[in-house]
């Protein structure tokens, strides 16, 4: 009776955690099987969507990536991403050491303030910011993303290192002082090999956030060679009313997975750094 | 813990030049991050205001001050009062349902079995993946005629024959329809933030200590009662950080609406900050759009205060 039960238990946590996992996971099998099916199969209501239900076909990947801009658009991606992690990393290392170390009164509310920042949207910011990039002369420029993509790592990474800075004990910077090396020597040799981990965390969701971004590049950039692989995908691909859903979807999945895959590995660094930072 | 602290910057004090000097340094080391936040957030959110007492426009854009004009054609504005409406309704809906949806996962992520690791990483793919590129995935399957749903449909006989259950058409057309369109929005969203949600409450979960939870059974305590007066209030504090979050996600968002529904149809699920981009940005108004803008600012500051507040209350405890 008692092995009933539980299998019965067992077999609900299963289909529980199934069904979540379908959900989440539908949409990206959904992509892969658009990827590789010919049109005269996708476009036939009739036939079952599921499944292949003719030979499958490679010609959705060869327009896509030699007759679009697709690897322009990763291209340009990785070069935005490469850029703003550096930016970040520069302006986000040292301020979360001063709120980790140095914080009383002024400083506790300056990295509360600094986090509260990240919650002002870009809905706000996105028209005075135009007029900013075009005085500048940035328009249709990926310069413009990589200026404007920090207002939203900066915040969030200071946040996230803050945490992470914090769980290393100060003694052994004191140690490290006391045999004769200054504050900021303590600090660059070794609190920051000891907080590696949390900057290369840092690294990743700076890396991804700026992938992720969508509206500002849609503002901001819209010569097709120019943009990033976010609002190339859902803009250029669809050719008038045409949506071409092969290369679309192929795109689209070849774009997410890499991504996908790495954040991944990151994320349970990423939400102790995250609670950390909200509970001490 | 405080007073240790500030004894041990003393010695060093005996040491001098700048590379020694707490005080100094820290606001050195800070003033990078301040500057760029300043000039790249606080002015252009000061610009915000002033256009939106303006009448710019993209063509024109010299400084002409026109008062509270733009936010009194706003709110006439039948559009934006659709759009204020549906930015809450979609905020609301969707996040109440992911915070509870997202505790069941937990619940269930918090055991051992099998297969755990693939159940995690599937559960968490929508929150990796960019999210124009996931809504994409969306927008093809809630395509007016090739949807899987309404093949699902179909085949059980729910849709597309006369008298059938969801009527006799051979498609739901879901991003056709206002109501339709609409759940769709709110069903992407809950895709969309869920994995946040989950992470959050599984830290939340296992945050509460084991003894606790044993000493309580011990004691005879019912798992409803536990749930109920252990583990609920324990993560009440987390719980409100995932639903704070995910409203400000949700209430700021433009890329679910823009890529599926651009708002359509006739403005059914228009919000906020989609109307802001259609206004100021492609209908070069950017002086309405500012003030459309602007109507998110109270809501997100009142998040803000309360996300202080519970920042502090932890602090205490």
């Amino acid at each position: 009776m008692k092995s009933v039960r539980k299998l019965m238990r067992r077999s609900g946590l299963y289909s529980l955690v199934g069904g979540f996992a379908l959900f989440g996971a539908f949409p990206f099998y959904w992509m892969l099987i658009a990827t590789f099916k010919r049109d005269h199969d996708l476009f036939r209501p009739e036939n079952n969507p599921f499944l292949f239900n003719e030979p499958a076909t490679l010609d959705h990947l060869r327009l896509l990536l030699f007759d679009t801009h697709f690897l322009q658009y990763l291209l340009n991606s990785f070069l935005v991403g490469l850029a703003v992690v550096i930016i970040t990393l520069l302006a986000a290392v040292p301020a979360a050491y001063s709120l980790a170390r140095w914080a009383r009164g002024w400083g506790e509310t300056l990295g509360i303030g600094i986090f509260l920042t990240y919650l002002v949207p870009p809905t706000i910011l996105f028209i005075p910011l135009s007029r900013f990039a075009s005085g500048l002369g940035l328009q249709e420029s990926l310069w413009s993303l990589i200026l404007i993509y920090p207002t939203f790592t900066i915040p969030f990474c200071t946040w996230l290192l803050m945490g992470f800075f914090k769980t290393i004990p100060k003694d052994i910077e004191e140690q490290a002082m006391i045999d004769g090396l200054s504050r900021l020597g303590a600090m660059t040799r070794v609190v920051l090999p000891l907080g590696i981990s949390g900057i290369l965390t840092v690294v990743v969701f700076a890396f991804t956030l700026s992938m992720h971004e969508f509206i500002y590049a849609l503002t901001f950039i819209s010569v097709s060679a120019k943009k990033t692989v976010s609002i190339g995908v859902p803009t250029e691909l669809v050719r008038g009313d045409v949506f071409q859903w092969g290369p679309l979807m192929a795109g689209a999945l070849l774009a997410s997975l890499p991504v996908a895959v790495v954040y991944t590995f990151f994320l349970d660094r990423f939400i102790s750094g995250f609670t950390m930072g909200a509970v001490k | 813990m405080s007073r240790r602290r500030e004894g041990g910057d003393r010695v060093l004090e005996v040491k001098s030049g700048i590379r020694d000097r707490p005080g100094l340094l820290a606001k050195l080391m800070i003033a990078p991050a301040i500057l760029y936040v300043v000039a790249m957030i606080g002015i252009p959110f000061i610009m915000a205001i002033m256009y939106s007492l303006s009448d710019a426009t993209t063509g024109e854009p010299n400084y002409r001050f026109v008062g509270l004009r733009n936010f009194g054609e706003a709110l006439a504005d039948p559009v934006f009062r659709l759009s204020l409406k549906n930015t809450f309704f979609f905020a609301l809906v969707s996040q109440t349902l992911v915070i509870i949806l997202s505790r069941i996962i937990a619940t269930a992520l918090m055991k051992e079995f099998r297969g755990k690791w693939l159940a995690r990483f599937l559960i968490m793919l929508p929150w990796t993946a960019p999210i124009a590129l996931g809504t994409i995935g969306w927008l093809w399957m809630l395509d007016s005629i090739f949807s899987p749903f309404d093949w699902i449909f179909r085949r059980l006989g729910l849709l597309g024959t006369p008298g059938a259950l969801l009527g006799p058409m051979q498609n739901l057309y879901w991003l056709g329809q206002p109501g339709l369109a609409m759940a769709s929005v709110i069903l992407v969203h809950i895709w969309r933030l869920l994995p946040l949600a989950t992470v959050i409450q599984l830290a939340g979960l296992s945050s509460i200590p084991r003894d606790l939870l044993e000493a309580a059974e011990v004691d005879g305590a019912k798992p409803w009662r536990r749930t109920l007066e252990i583990t609920i209030p324990l993560t009440a504090p987390i719980i409100s950080i995932a639903f704070l979050f995910g409203l400000v996600f949700t209430f700021t968002d433009v890329t679910v609406v823009y890529v599926l529904t651009r708002g359509g149809p006739v403005h059914s699920t228009q919000v906020l900050s989609t109307w802001t981009f259609f206004k100021g940005i492609e209908g070069g108004d950017l002086a309405q759009g500012a003030a459309i803008s602007l109507f998110l600012f109270p809501v997100l500051a009142g998040v803000a205060t309360l996300m202080l507040r519970m920042a502090r209350k932890r602090e205490v405890v």
